[in-house]
């Protein structure tokens, strides 16, 4: 079989140029981030996490994790749900609405919560009135976190169901199931890979999400400071092992996410393989 | 206007749950996405528009936009290119460590965006690997608008890969062969054939990476500099003008942000739909 | 221009899609290779369009178009005209591009002038009767149109060789019969040398000059139609180019028996399987002193030309099928469910050992 570029000197040099470049600029960076953190030895990478401040920054990231996914899933589920299984007026719209996240800034996100929220924002000041504080605390970051988040469950899901087309939905019907029966046996064994890569995904975002979460935050240590915003001021602090300590740690949920992903992805295609 | 009658009589509705996840959605999306952007319109109803505009063209502010457009226009121009020799390498070849080049490709995405932060002005400061190779030939990179375009592209990279990969992936093997039937040299077989037939699939990737860049934070703020005038996103002025509770420019600032990046993510879409009806002869 | 095949193998892996071929195509002939899939039709076609490689073995391999050898030139150069079945059309190309994408691809110093090029694109779009649809994208056209736009980007660029992969096999029966039509049209007119690939052996026998028959990466016989349908060379053959009904048994003191049926036929002892056409059995109320071959009708399907009756027996291990003229249907009242004699008019057995083909006729 021939295809264009296929030439071996076209081919070596494509695929020479790609892993050169990919290197320098993807490779070398995970790179120095475990070259920066262990750059004096264990001990002093170990007493970085284990600082208190950090230990706290890194319980409230994994909290407001934990918080986010169940929501990030109910809502990714009953959209996609929605507008793949359903025809009706404005579907478009709403499957448009879901990118907002992806296009706006988390500067501007985090912002126009504090704006709604805040002390001078019209919810805000109601809340104050009921001595509630939403803004500067965990649930300020629960908030801008699943705004930034909520995306990626819907859209992992959306083409898939879409694919798959409600066939097998309307038989599970016909034979007498109900709605959630339907959804537990039909449905959910179909999607339940790129379900588990959204909230992969969302996870990822959660952890490590910085702009809007800044914005927020307040940045209190031992308080409100999530684990990138923890690492920002040790950088700031001129404390660069401290913070690729954080960076490390971060990094390394990333590489996980990155080994779950080609993990499920290689499944999927094995699967197509052998159907 | 069959949708529109099915809808009514409700035929299509044989699936249970309709109401339970359109109250669920909708819910979701006015209370975590639309209402918190009526709090921004609130903000701005305080100002006259002579304020909002003194507000928005003051010349730190221009310069802001002048160097988060530039630099995310260098980002997506590179990008493009990068992306594309990367997504053709996957999609064309094989050879070692194809897999773990692929996986590699979603590290921007994966990675939260503060560690690539501190990473690339690590590596590009002049103490760092990067910055004391280049800076003896002359290059800066940390601290300047290079810098910034870097962090762009590394952030949004995955962008144009995973957007061209499959529709290059989905290109069948007879089109090539066609085109060298015809007589094409590999040139003008890619320049005629394929680059067409991904061009929609390009683009979209890169503006997408363009909107991504514009508003891109975390990444950008420690390897610029944050030189007013010179080196300072527009993202990190609204930052600013927060820090100094003046929300009113803050919200200002953040409004022309907000309303380029829809209008550009608005843009793409109906872009990438009239091309789609046309490769499909409208049915897609 | 003739194409002269020489010693053609192919491996992919460790599978052979074809044995050493040795084929000879004369310069204006329409031929089509035949087989069912997996015989290595396409292989070998894609072999003579430089879209394959032939294996490098010992014995070096040759193609040449006409005097020139093409053994080592790219697909580009080969000056070839390949029609794919899924048409492969450039999906951002309108009709006119596509048609004349070959002529815009020409160096520029061989490259006709633009004006050249239009008059020569709208004569080739009047030719397929699509110069109204210039302008349309190939996904607003119908499968016909889309592969009639295929051919026209083939012609285009007046190949010497035109090579056309399962060309109908993605349209309906109507298209594809018009279509097939057309081609054998376009091919007298204009005289070129094509090879088409089917599977279809209909289409095979009535549209090639000579069909070349395949079958395991072999080639199992080349001859006109007429010759095939006539003298099959082997059981691969005869059983592919038409339905076949089988008939397996004893023979002995040359009577063949299978359970209660007999049938007195000219052979030595021994176990044996005789093959024959469903118009090679004739269908009768009462049993002959030759044979008694007792059957039940169990459908009947009146359409077309004749009527093609399905027989079954309890010492049939396959149903038989058979046809019957109309006149003869009316006259003997078949229906479902009734039992028939069958009589055989001419059969034909292909022993294991030698491939000749033993045939006997009988007087009906």
């Amino acid at each position: 079989m021939r295809r264009i570029g296929d030439a071996p000197l076209i081919r070596r040099l494509l695929i020479g140029a790609a892993l050169v470049l990919s290197a320098l600029f993807l490779l070398l960076p995970l790179v120095a981030i475990f070259a920066q953190a262990f750059s004096q030895g264990v001990m002093v990478f170990w007493s970085n996490v284990s600082n208190t401040f950090t230990l706290h920054a890194i319980g409230l990231t994994l909290m407001i994790a934990l918080l986010t996914i169940p929501v990030c899933l109910v809502f990714g589920v009953a959209l996609a749900w929605l507008v793949t299984r359903f025809s009706f007026p404005g579907r478009r719209i709403l499957q448009t609405l879901i990118d907002i996240p992806f296009a706006v800034s988390p500067v501007v996100a985090g912002l126009i919560y504090l704006l709604l929220y805040g002390r001078n924002g019209w919810i805000g000041t109601w809340l104050d009135g009921h001595d509630i504080q939403l803004m500067f605390s965990w649930p300020g970051i629960l908030m801008v976190t699943i705004f930034v988040t909520c995306p990626f469950v819907a859209r992992e899901l959306i083409p898939l169901m879409q694919a798959q087309g409600s066939r097998e939905e309307e038989a599970a019907v016909t034979l007498g199931a109900t709605g959630w029966t339907t959804f537990r046996r039909v449905t959910l064994p179909n999607i339940r890979w790129a379900l588990l890569y959204g909230v992969i995904l969302t996870n990822a975002r959660a952890v490590g999400e910085f702009g809007a979460v800044s914005v927020v935050s307040g940045a209190i240590r031992g308080k409100t400071n999530t684990l990138p915003l923890h690492l920002e001021q040790l950088y700031q602090d001129y404390n660069a092992v401290g913070a690729f300590a954080c960076a490390a740690l971060l990094a390394f949920i990333a590489l996980l996410t990155l080994a779950a992903k080609a993990g499920l992805e290689w499944r999927a295609a094995r699967r197509e393989a052998f159907a | 206007m069959s949708q529109l009658a099915s809808w009514r009589t409700g035929s299509t509705r044989v699936l249970p749950g309709f109401g339970l996840s359109m109250g669920i959605s909708v819910l979701f999306i006015s209370l975590v996405l639309l209402l918190p952007i009526t709090g921004l319109f609130g903000q701005l109803a305080e100002l006259s528009f002579a304020e909002y505009w003194a507000i928005i063209t003051e010349g730190r502010v221009v310069a802001s936009y002048m160097v988060t457009i530039g630099a995310a226009a260098v980002a997506a121009i590179i990008n493009a290119i990068f992306g594309l020799l990367l997504a053709w390498v996957l999609v064309r070849y094989d050879f070692p460590g194809k897999r773990l080049l692929d996986a590699l490709m979603d590290l921007p995405f994966a990675l939260p965006t503060a560690v690539a932060g501190i990473t690339l002005a690590t590596l590009y400061a002049s103490s760092g690997w990067m910055g004391g190779l280049l800076e003896p030939l002359g290059f800066q990179v940390a601290y300047t608008w290079v810098g910034i375009a870097l962090a762009m592209a590394f952030t949004s990279i995955p962008f144009v890969v995973r957007t061209v990969q499959p529709v290059l992936e989905d290109m069948p093997v007879e089109v090539d062969e066609a085109a060298m039937s015809l007589g094409a040299t590999d040139g003008v077989a890619f320049r005629r054939v394929i680059l067409p037939h991904i061009w929609p699939a390009l683009v979209t990737g890169t503006g997408l990476a363009f909107v991504r860049s514009l508003g891109e934070f975390g990444a950008i703020i420690f390897i610029a500099g944050n030189m007013p005038y010179e080196t300072e996103i527009t993202a990190l002025m609204i930052f600013v003008k927060l820090q100094e509770y003046d929300y009113a420019g803050a919200s200002a600032i953040a409004s022309v942000v907000l309303f380029v990046s829809l209008a550009l993510l608005l843009a793409i879409n109906i872009w990438q739909g009239r091309f789609v009806r046309r490769l499909h002869g409208g049915k897609g | 221009m003739s194409i002269h095949l020489h010693n053609i193998a192919k491996h992919f892996g460790t599978t052979q899609a074809l044995e050493p071929i040795n084929l000879d195509i004369h310069e204006g002939e329409l031929v089509g290779l035949l087989g069912p899939s997996g015989s290595g039709k396409t292989t070998l076609l894609r072999i003579i369009a430089g879209l394959e490689n032939a294996d490098r073995t010992a014995q070096p391999s040759k193609i040449l178009f006409g005097d020139r050898d093409v053994t080592n030139v790219h697909v580009r150069d080969r000056r070839i005209g390949f029609v794919f079945q899924h048409y492969a059309l450039f999906r951002h190309m309108s009709v006119y591009d596509n048609v004349a994408f070959g002529l815009t691809v020409l160096s520029r110093k061989r490259r006709p002038s633009s004006g050249e090029i239009r008059a020569r694109v709208f004569r080739l779009l009047e030719m397929v009767k699509l110069e109204h649809l210039a302008n349309r994208y190939p996904a607003q056209l119908s499968g016909g149109q889309q592969q009639r736009v295929s051919l026209a980007r083939a012609l285009a660029v007046e190949p010497e060789v035109l090579l056309l992969d399962e060309p109908f096999g993605a349209l309906d029966a109507k298209v594809r019969q018009e279509l097939r039509r057309w081609l054998r049209h376009l091919h007298d007119e204009f005289n070129f040398t094509s090879v088409f690939v089917t599977h279809d052996q209909e289409e095979a026998l009535e549209l090639s000059d000579r069909v070349v028959v395949m079958s395991n990466g072999r080639i199992e016989q080349i001859d006109t139609p007429d010759e095939l349908y006539r003298e099959p060379k082997n059981r691969f053959v005869f059983e592919f180019l038409g339905d076949v009904n089988h008939l397996e048994g004893k023979v002995t003191n040359g009577v063949l028996t299978c359970g209660d049926a007999y049938w007195h036929v000219d052979l030595p002892d021994g176990h044996e399987e005789l093959l024959l056409r469903p118009h090679e059995v004739r269908l009768t109320e009462q049993p002959t002193s030759e044979s008694h071959l007792p059957v039940t009708i169990t459908a009947i399907s009146p359409v077309g030309a004749e009527v093609r009756v399905e027989l079954e027996a309890d010492w049939l291990a396959q149903p038989w099928l058979a046809t019957v003229r109309h006149t003869d249907f009316e006259h003997l009242a078949l229906r479902r469910g009734q039992r028939l004699f069958a009589h055989p008019r001419h059969w034909r057995r292909f022993p294991k050992a030698e491939s000749k083909a033993t045939e006997q006729s009988r007087v009906a």
